[in-house]
């Protein structure tokens, strides 16, 4: 007898708990009464779209904002299926995709800074260069103007938006040979700063004084090279639409938001550079 | 009046009863959760394939998912700790239990146990910062992170738990013991070596287990340390561990990539529960031979 009443009391108890969490489900459900934005896309704007999504939220009480990190390809097509309000792309669109109705709003540039120890004599390096030493092709210093060592090549891990990015503009997806893959920017950068031999990429808005950025093709990465296209480890943040179809009255408010002036010190505090 | 005592003692009851199902709860959740959602992955990848691929390539146009890079270097990193950090530890650990002075006994003992206090973020910290540029300088290497750089923070991060199990197993030996041998004419290191150690191995495997234990569950010193790359392990080359290879791609992975982290995850997990029934294993005899 005793036995089943403690049983009973735990069971009760026990219960009591998802009773509570059923009530907190609900809360949320009419909490989300207001306007939705849904977006999908690349995960290397995470960073920036999700910033302009919480004040975006903040100034509009009521609205929902969704971003689901998908990659750009699954982005653009979820957008030409109608799956989503606004697909967010990390590359510019291809003249098929412009082709089948989808159209372009450039939101921000983001720019990928190499950089070395600030020992390194090398100051210069091409594109093409760039390349080769990340795949293998080049491996001492001395081949490119430098000192007599091995390249200590320094990335980001698999699936990373600042990896992608920059594999991408190099043209060296899946080949490259990384003696490290680290995590986060900031790795990389006490890395290349603790290393004479090292060479890694971070976001520009990352860079310290710790490392040196190279010029690329003679050009310096700042806000006004990558702006006017003449620093090439760039590329675009695009705001991916359906021409023609009207976007939904929130939808529209937040990309309004999203390319006016007033967003641009969220774009840049997110890393990247805003072209509004 | 008796049987409202009897009421309340049920109800209190009752209320442990709940707090144990708790913990035991949160174990089955994980565990059904690691086997159901890293099953499928294993099925459409093969066993083998999975355990026996030697390339990963993840995010690939190709993509293959072999993890035998990350299961050998999870038992050679965790290998070397044990070579290093054991003799280190068990040393540590006779001269604390038996040779110290009891003042320089406290001293000792408070810092061993800073040690195990420090987050494993610090050790890897330090590990980036001052064992990386130091393994380059000394061996003349290009780049210094490597599997040596991971199993030298790994030993220094299980001395604490090495040295503490095994304390307590050599003070729990008889002193009578200790007392005959040292009438019988034999020195007080003889003693300790032959009679102490002996009548504690059994709490001083516990001590290497538990330190196996620790070594291949921890990724955030490693990860910072080992460099990444899913290369076969050897010794000086940048290595991926069966931790860090779930840590570093998780964030934004997605689909069979996200299935094949979890897969890796219940890879570990059964490498944890096999160490865990070894553990137990030794502390059951351990509790035999004391009666």
């Amino acid at each position: 007898m005793k036995k089943i009443i403690t049983i009973l009391c735990a069971v009760v108890m026990a219960l009591s708990l998802f009773a509570g969490c059923g009530q907190k489900a609900d809360d949320n459900n009419t909490a989300a009464a207001g306007g939705t934005v849904a977006t999908d896309g690349s995960t290397s704007m995470e960073k920036v779209i999700g910033a302009l999504g919480e004040s975006f939220m903040e100034a509009n009480s009521g609205t929902t904002f969704t971003y689901n990190p998908t990659g750009s390809g699954s982005g653009i097509q979820a957008v030409s299926e109608g799956r989503c309000d606004i697909g967010l792309s990390s590359r510019a669109l291809k003249d098929d995709e412009k082709a089948s109705g989808l159209k372009e709003t450039t939101l921000a540039l983001d720019g990928i800074a190499i950089i070395v120890n600030p020992q390194n004599p090398v100051q210069d390096l091409t594109l093409e260069q760039i390349a080769k030493i990340y795949t293998g092709e080049i491996t001492n210093w001395k081949d490119v103007g430098g000192e007599d060592a091995e390249i200590v090549r320094i990335g980001r891990e698999a699936g990373s938006g600042t990896r992608d990015g920059f594999e991408s503009i190099t043209d060296t997806k899946d080949v490259c040979q990384y003696r490290q893959e680290l995590t986060s920017t900031g790795d990389v950068i006490a890395t290349v700063s603790q290393n004479p031999n090292a060479i890694g990429y971070a976001s520009l808005a990352a860079i310290k004084d710790s490392v040196k950025a190279l010029t690329v093709n003679g050009v310096a990465p700042t806000e006004a090279t990558v702006k006017d296209g003449t620093y090439l480890v760039q590329r675009p943040f695009v705001l991916v639409t359906k021409e023609g179809a009207a976007l939904s009255e929130t939808a529209q408010k937040f990309f309004d938001f999203a390319t006016s002036a007033d967003a641009a010190s969220i774009i840049s505090a997110a890393g990247a550079v805003p072209v509004a | 009046m008796k049987k409202r005592s009897q009421v309340l003692e049920t109800v209190v009851h009752g209320v442990f009863l709940l707090l144990g199902l708790i913990t035991v709860g949160c174990v089955l959740l994980i565990s059904v959760y690691l086997i159901v959602s890293g099953i499928p992955a294993i099925r459409q990848i093969g066993l083998v394939p999975f355990l026996f691929g030697k390339t990963w390539a993840s995010t690939a146009a190709e993509p293959s998912y072999g993890i035998l890079p990350f299961i050998l270097t999870s038992v050679y990193g965790t290998a070397g700790a044990i070579v290093l950090g054991v003799p280190l530890g068990f040393l540590t650990a006779v001269y604390l239990a038996k040779v110290a002075p009891p003042r320089l006994k406290t001293v000792l003992e408070s810092a061993v146990s800073l040690l195990a206090g420090i987050p494993s973020v610090v050790y890897g910290l330090v590990g980036m910062l001052v064992l990386v540029p130091g393994i380059r300088r000394v061996f003349h290497l290009a780049d210094g992170a490597s599997l040596l750089a991971a199993i030298i923070v790994l030993a220094i991060m299980i001395l604490p738990s090495i040295i503490k199990v095994s304390v307590t197993a050599l003070e729990a030996v008889p002193p009578e013991y200790e007392d005959a041998s040292l009438a019988l004419g034999a020195t007080p290191i003889e003693t300790y070596f032959k009679i102490s150690v002996p009548a504690a191995k059994s709490g001083i495997a516990a001590a290497v287990v538990l330190g196996v234990g620790r070594a291949i569950g921890e990724a955030m010193a490693v990860m910072m340390v080992s460099g990444n790359v899913p290369n076969m392990p050897t010794l000086f080359q940048s290595v991926r561990f069966l931790t860090t290879a779930v840590a570093s791609e998780m964030s934004y992975s997605g689909g069979l990539q996200r299935q094949a982290l979890f897969s890796i995850a219940l890879v570990l997990f059964l490498f944890i529960m096999l160490i865990n029934a070894t553990l137990n294993f030794f502390l059951k005899r351990n509790q035999e031979g004391d009666k």
